[in-house]
């Protein structure tokens, strides 16, 4: 006969309540793991979507994500033409806000040669950039739809295509256009500007630099060779793809990462406290009876199990139930939330492992109770 | 009525509570010997302890002195002999209490069959030796039904019928008849009676029940911890 079981069905509408309260808990834990590691995932997209093996910037700096960079465009030629180099591709990257549909959309402006490393990788929709100028390709999460257009600097952009997952490490989608395009966005003045401009006698110059160089190597060559000659051109930095990564999470996500994880740790202590509470009351609620099986004879298994099975019992329906909710819901939330299974194990294990413990102590208090106690009134 | 074994021996047991000025001497060198098939009574005001005898008999209570044997077996003599007393408590005593106290979460059937399932009893056994005591009894139509739901009366037949379950030979009842009224008390007074013969059992009961004096073989009256008469 299941004690703890019997237990349970006997008072199943609180048992649940009880389970529904723990999961919303566990829901919100799973969220913050969530946000975390979609932090850490978004923060990557954008240095991995080029597929790189090497950044090219500009000396003294940790561009062009950590810090700006700026170098000349043609040092793409200078780079593809160094021995081991199969490819690469001119970057700029710029933020800016957008009026559409009502609304104003905050992006993250890619831009690259179309037919060199830069872009994107794989379209989900519609197809990549074909003309020269004024045509993009949006993130999914931008609410672009292809065909649409929308207004850029003083351009309007077509959209011909959507990827999915192209995001800077602030979360705002990417889009991508052509180099020469990022590049007048990021010059060209307002008219009325110019006019001032002009007045004052400024020539205006169009800028040829752009924020970095990416290079695919050949396979089998040494990425650190290039890197090393990169370097020896005073006006040029170079790192691999790795250095880049772990830059990036050093640098620009790691205090919200930190903040994060601090905020989980809480979380999940609270969680604990939340957990040995419940148990140890639902214990207590039983020391009558638990008095009671004593004086007829059950051994300590007994009631050890009876306290340790209804805390697992516990602990595995709010991590379901919390488990459930997130999965449902986290489409919803303004940023990504990225829940690996890996993650929902460790939660599990910790749920395990903080219900073993609490229940540690409502089978010390009730392996107290005095059998004595059953007796009388 | 012919008086069987021995099965309770308790001989110059003492009970202190405290040391010093705030010692209490709740038994005072008891002796009682119960026999099977005796129906015995523990008589006395508050405090002369009556329930700590119960609870020295019942082995939950360690006396401060003597020895007690029970069902032939020596379980005190200055030190618990045994060290899983409550093994014994399983094979060798039922307890009946004065409040039913049935586990809420068990239905009647349960509460009698949990006992049987403790001591090792086949699943289909223990329920059907639950079922064959609740009938005898006459709850056995409120097998199924939890114990919040059944009257005075019919709980404590499912305690009995739980006290019994393990066909113990020494059944320890503490006022059991509190809760119910003069008619239904000696009913169940002769019940367990019935069964505590047909299981070559005693039953040493705590009251202050007048109206089930009667159903007693000896009444034995407890003051300042002395036994004063038997």
């Amino acid at each position: 006969m299941n004690l703890a079981l019997k237990d349970i069905r006997h008072g199943l509408f609180r048992f649940v309540l009880t389970c529904f309260g723990l999961g919303l808990l566990m829901t919100v834990v799973l969220a913050m793991i969530g946000i975390y590691n979609g932090l850490v995932s978004d923060a990557l997209a954008v240095v991995k979507a080029p597929a790189a093996d090497v950044w090219v910037v500009e000396a003294g700096t940790k561009g062009p994500f950590a810090e700006a960079s700026s170098i000349p465009a043609d040092t793409r030629d200078a780079v593809a033409r160094m021995p081991g180099v199969a490819e690469a591709g001119a970057v700029n990257y710029q933020n800016l806000e957008a009026p559409h549909a009502g609304r104003t959309l905050r992006l993250y402006v890619v831009g690259y040669e179309p037919g060199r490393p830069g872009g994107p990788q794989a379209i989900a929709e519609g197809r990549g950039i074909g003309a020269g100028h004024f045509e993009l390709v949006a993130d999914r999460k931008t609410g672009l739809l292809p065909g649409e257009t929308i207004r850029l600097g003083r351009n309007r952009f077509t959209v011909v295509g959507l990827v999915e997952g192209a995001m800077n490490s602030g979360g705002d989608p990417a889009v991508y256009v052509t180099l020469a395009d990022a590049m007048a966005l990021q010059t060209e003045l307002d008219p009325a500007a110019q006019r001032v401009q002009a007045a004052r006698g400024a020539v205006s110059v169009k800028s040829a630099s752009v924020a970095a160089i990416i290079a695919r190597m050949a396979p089998g060559a040494d990425v650190d060779l290039l890197t090393a000659t990169v370097r020896q051109w005073k006006h040029l930095a170079a790192m691999t793809q790795a250095e880049q990564e772990e830059l990036l999470l050093a640098s620009v996500v790691d205090k919200a990462r930190r903040q994060i994880g601090l905020f989980l740790g809480i979380l999940l202590s609270v969680s604990a406290v939340v957990i040995a509470l419940i148990i140890y009351t639902m214990t207590m609620e039983k020391l009558k009876q638990i008095a009671t099986l004593k004086l007829i004879g059950a051994p300590d298994r007994t009631i050890i199990g009876l306290i340790v099975q209804q805390a697992m019992i516990l602990g595995a329906s709010g991590w379901g139930i919390g488990l459930l909710l997130i999965l449902t819901v986290k489409d919803y939330f303004p940023r990504r939330v990225v829940l690996e299974p890996f993650n929902a194990m460790v939660l599990a294990g910790i749920i395990a492992a903080v219900c073993l413990l609490s229940s540690a102590l409502g089978v010390r208090a009730a392996m107290k109770v005095d059998p004595a106690t059953a007796l009388g009134g | 009525m012919a008086l069987g074994d021995t099965l309770i021996e308790v001989t110059g047991v003492a009970k202190h509570f405290g040391e010093g000025e705030t010692r209490v001497d709740a038994l005072r060198a008891v002796d009682l010997t119960v026999r099977a098939g005796e129906v015995i009574a523990l008589l006395g005001p508050s405090g002369s302890g009556k329930t700590t005898l119960l609870n020295v008999i019942g082995c939950i209570l360690a006396p401060s002195a003597g020895r007690v044997v029970l069902d032939g077996e020596p379980v005190f003599d200055g030190k618990w002999l045994r060290r899983d007393l409550r093994r014994l408590r399983l094979d060798k005593i039922g307890f009946i209490f004065q409040s039913h106290n049935l586990l809420p979460f068990l239905t009647a059937q349960e509460n009698v069959s949990v006992v049987l399932d403790l001591a090792g009893w086949p699943p289909d056994e223990g329920r059907a030796r639950a079922r064959e005591l609740l009938d005898y009894l006459e709850v056995g139509h409120r097998a199924m039904v939890k114990p919040a739901l059944l009257s005075g009366g019919e709980a404590q037949r499912v305690a009995i019928a739980r006290a019994l379950a393990n066909r113990p030979r020494i059944i320890l009842a503490d006022e059991p008849t509190a809760a119910l009224d003069g008619a239904r008390a000696g009913l169940v007074m002769d019940l367990m009676r019935r069964l505590a013969v047909e299981q070559e059992a005693c039953i040493v009961t705590v009251t202050h029940d007048e109206k089930i004096f009667d159903r007693f073989d000896r009444l034995i009256h407890l003051r300042d911890g002395h036994l004063v008469s038997a």
